[in-house]
């Protein structure tokens, strides 16, 4: 007979309160076979700690922990999973980096690893062995995963994709039968939504997710760029200029409010029927359908930025790297935990669970079935093939993350939009501003 | 139970005893030991992160990576940087016009609270929910009654026939100040009102019956007893609101995260901004520091100023 203790029930009842999600024994067979045949044996008594961002989604979280409690009754290596708020995480990050202790491997956001490289584990036999088990990586994921001297230094394990959210209904009022495939007619497709009181718009204020990917976009797509090759700071050029006059005459069509927009108004007023077209990641396609709220669900699709006079797609979408610390005491178990996560089962059900929020980084999961068993997922399948890195031509470090992290862009672009600056007044500020990063 | 005897008390410390024994029985020396302890705490905790601050302030430390001393770089750059005398501006307005309606509410309310009125106790325990509420979910709730297409106070004043589009609450930069602004007014006047209504309640009531006595009426009451006798307690509690208000931090982040284009950004937030997010450790700490000199002028003044006791008495001083 089964005896429960007090402790037993506490116990339990944390771990479904966490979310806790165990391996079937398929799975944890399929990791035995695994782990006998893989180049890279845990030491004795190897233990992890690792640490990643909250969840965006349920189902993601539980196959991920699936996918690491099979890699433990397989490997007999104990992990130690903790979450964070990205913002948290971040600094906890650099400071692990910093004292040489703390997590053996950090589920981060953007480019953290370029702070710090030094830190970091090399990683290159996994990244080569998996890059040449599945197709190779996307040039984003190279342009992330590797350091200035090649080595692999963290894992791209996923991009969140960012893109049009719009009202189909809306848009085809406006005489636009889908999303425009070019900036020219995508002014005119905002300027008739105003026209017909369902206007469109894009967060303007300090929004760190929505309002850097489409203010980057803007500055991209019409030449302009923040650095050059060389980590010049070139921002306040013709190219930008030109960009930002485009948004001066987007902005007068925007839904009100978007000044004071953060990463959730958008999600807000456009599930209310408030605001016909912005950008977003699948989060509000998902709350659509999660709530219900089938008119929403059904009238909304995603689309690709329009492209820009550049002539070719210039999006940026947020990367999340695994970074994993040269501090650990056991970087073989390190290494195989991260090559075990993005082996061919886990990383499915992984791509699975995430129900279009995070997209592939290995051209072998292009086929993926989740990106088209509802077709309104597929756009999002694309976003590693599309998306540039917040440093675009320069170089990732301290300067590119400080004034992405400062909103100089974004900011850039809001005072044009706001009409609280010329386009060449914006432009000489975030000039200024940047340089001051670039120590120029 | 232990007692120090008699004997032990009164016995005194030869010219011959150790060292060790003079030591023990010296007032001074055992005084400075007892006072270690809380020392040793101010210093670890209050004295070495204030300092470590103004260092970091010095240097172009980052997140995660040591730095080189560089002298007033950083206030060099600040001094140069709009953003931050942007978010001066707002600091000294916000901090300003909140604690002027922080205290004229909440001393209007003290008084109110003070007299004798059916469900008193249950009213004073209203007057405090704004302070018990957490920062975090009264910035959320003003975020939603300034929302952009929901607001409620739009939506009625629509309603009403007043106004014919929503407000722009957060969106337009002088409606942002003014909208965060009222959010910390309503949040700080909970601490104001009680602790005016805790000292409106030590002045003796046998003064207000002589001056009703005398002739005095409710103003002149109210400015001749009222106001002198709790000056003390008004000193205190508008330093640690004018403190509270300068620093503040979270109302700014969950509301406008510095936005509207950094027209709310305070000097915490900024710092913030800058030293975690941006990783900018050094210029962060700068910012901070910068505040310090501030936040010094607020407790002087305090102090100083309002503490004088013959001011106080409706004097003037020496």
């Amino acid at each position: 007979m089964l005896k429960s203790t007090r402790r037993d029930f506490v116990k339990g009842a944390s771990s479904l309160a966490l979310g806790a999600a165990f391996a079937s024994p398929a799975l944890i067979e399929a990791a035995r076979a695994w782990a006998a045949e893989s180049p890279w044996k845990p030491e004795d008594g190897a233990k992890l700690r690792m640490l990643r961002w909250k969840r965006f989604v349920q189902s993601e979280g539980e196959a991920f922990q699936a996918s690491l409690d099979a890699f433990t009754k397989a490997t007999g290596v104990e992990i130690r999973l903790d979450s964070e708020g990205f913002e948290d995480l971040r600094p906890k990050a650099a400071v692990a980096a910093n004292i040489g202790s703390g997590p053996d491997v950090i589920w981060g956001i953007h480019a953290d690893a370029h702070l710090y490289p030094d830190a970091m584990l090399d990683i290159t036999d996994v990244c080569d062995h998996l890059g040449g088990k599945y197709g190779g990586w996307y040039p984003i994921a190279e342009h992330y995963g590797k350091g200035r001297d090649g080595k692999w230094i963290n894992l791209p394990i996923t991009i969140s994709g960012n893109l049009i959210n719009y009202r189909k209904s809306m848009v085809q009022k406006a005489g636009f039968d889908k999303i425009p495939d070019n900036t020219a007619d995508f002014l005119k497709l905002f300027q008739n939504l105003k026209k017909n009181g369902s206007p469109g718009g894009f967060a303007l204020g300090n929004a760190s997710g929505d309002g850097n990917c489409w203010t980057h976009w803007i500055l991209w797509s019409h030449g302009g760029r923040v650095v050059d090759e060389n980590d010049n700071v070139v921002v306040n050029s013709p190219e930008t200029v030109a960009g930002l006059e485009y948004v001066k005459e987007l902005g007068e069509n925007f839904v009100q409010g978007t000044a004071s927009w953060l990463d959730g108004h958008n999600n807000k007023a456009f599930l209310q029927g408030a605001c016909s077209v912005t950008n977003n990641g699948i989060s509000i396609y998902a709350a659509a359908v999660r709530e219900g709220m089938k008119d929403v669900a059904e009238d909304m699709d995603h689309a690709f930025y329009p492209v820009g006079p550049v002539g070719e797609p210039t999006e940026f979408h947020v990367a999340f790297p695994m970074m994993p610390y040269k501090h650990t005491k056991y970087p073989n178990a390190v290494k195989a935990l991260l090559a075990w996560l993005m082996e061919k089962e886990q990383y499915d059900a992984f791509l699975q669970g995430s129900v279009g929020y995070l997209s592939h980084s290995l051209k072998a999961f292009q086929e993926h079935p989740v990106w088209t068993e509802d077709p309104k997922r597929t756009v999002f399948r694309d976003v590693a093939q599309r998306s540039r890195s917040f440093a675009h031509s320069g170089t990732l470090g301290y300067a590119a993350s400080t004034v992405f992290a400062d909103f100089v862009v974004v900011n850039m672009v809001a005072e044009v939009a706001t009409g609280a600056r010329s386009p060449q007044d914006a432009a000489k500020r975030a000039q200024k501003r940047a340089e001051r990063y670039y120590k120029v | 139970m232990a007692t120090t005897t008699e004997a032990e008390q009164v016995t005194p410390v030869g010219e011959d005893s150790s060292w060790y024994e003079r030591l023990k029985h010296n007032r001074n020396w055992l005084g400075f030991l007892f006072m270690v302890p809380a020392a040793a705490i101010l210093l670890v905790f209050l004295a070495y992160p204030l300092g470590l601050g103004v260092w970091l302030g010095f240097t172009d430390v980052k997140v995660g990576r040591p730095g080189q001393f560089v002298g007033f770089d950083n206030y060099a750059w600040l001094l140069e940087d709009d953003v931050f005398w942007l978010s001066v501006f707002n600091t000294f307005l916000y901090t300003v016009v909140a604690s002027i309606f922080k205290f004229a509410i909440g001393l209007w309310l003290a008084v109110l609270l003070n007299r004798h009125m059916p469900f008193k106790s249950f009213l004073r325990a209203i007057v405090l929910l704004p302070f018990i509420v957490p920062t975090v979910l009264s910035a959320l709730a003003f975020w939603w009654i300034y929302d952009s297409q929901d607001s409620v106070i739009s939506w009625t004043l629509i309603e009403m026939g007043l106004i014919e589009r929503p407000i722009d609450f957060l969106g337009d930069p002088n409606n942002a100040r003014a909208s965060v602004i009222v959010a910390n007014i309503w949040r700080g006047i909970p601490f104001v009102a009680i602790t005016l209504l805790a000292g409106l309640q030590t002045i003796s009531p046998s003064l207000y019956e002589a001056a009703t006595i005398d002739g005095a009426n409710e103003w002149q009451r109210f400015w001749r007893i009222t106001f002198p006798l709790l000056t003390p307690i008004i000193a205190v509690v508008m330093t640690f609101s004018v403190l509270f208000t300068f620093t503040d931090f979270q109302l700014i982040w969950v509301m406008t995260r510095g936005g509207p284009i950094n027209a709310t950004h305070l000097m915490a937030t900024l710092s913030y901004q800058r030293a975690i997010i941006g990783g900018s450790l050094g210029e962060g700490a700068a910012i901070a520091t910068a505040m310090i000199p501030f936040l010094l002028a607020a407790i002087l003044f305090s102090y100083f100023g309002l503490q004088r006791r013959k001011w106080q008495q409706g004097g003037v001083d020496d």
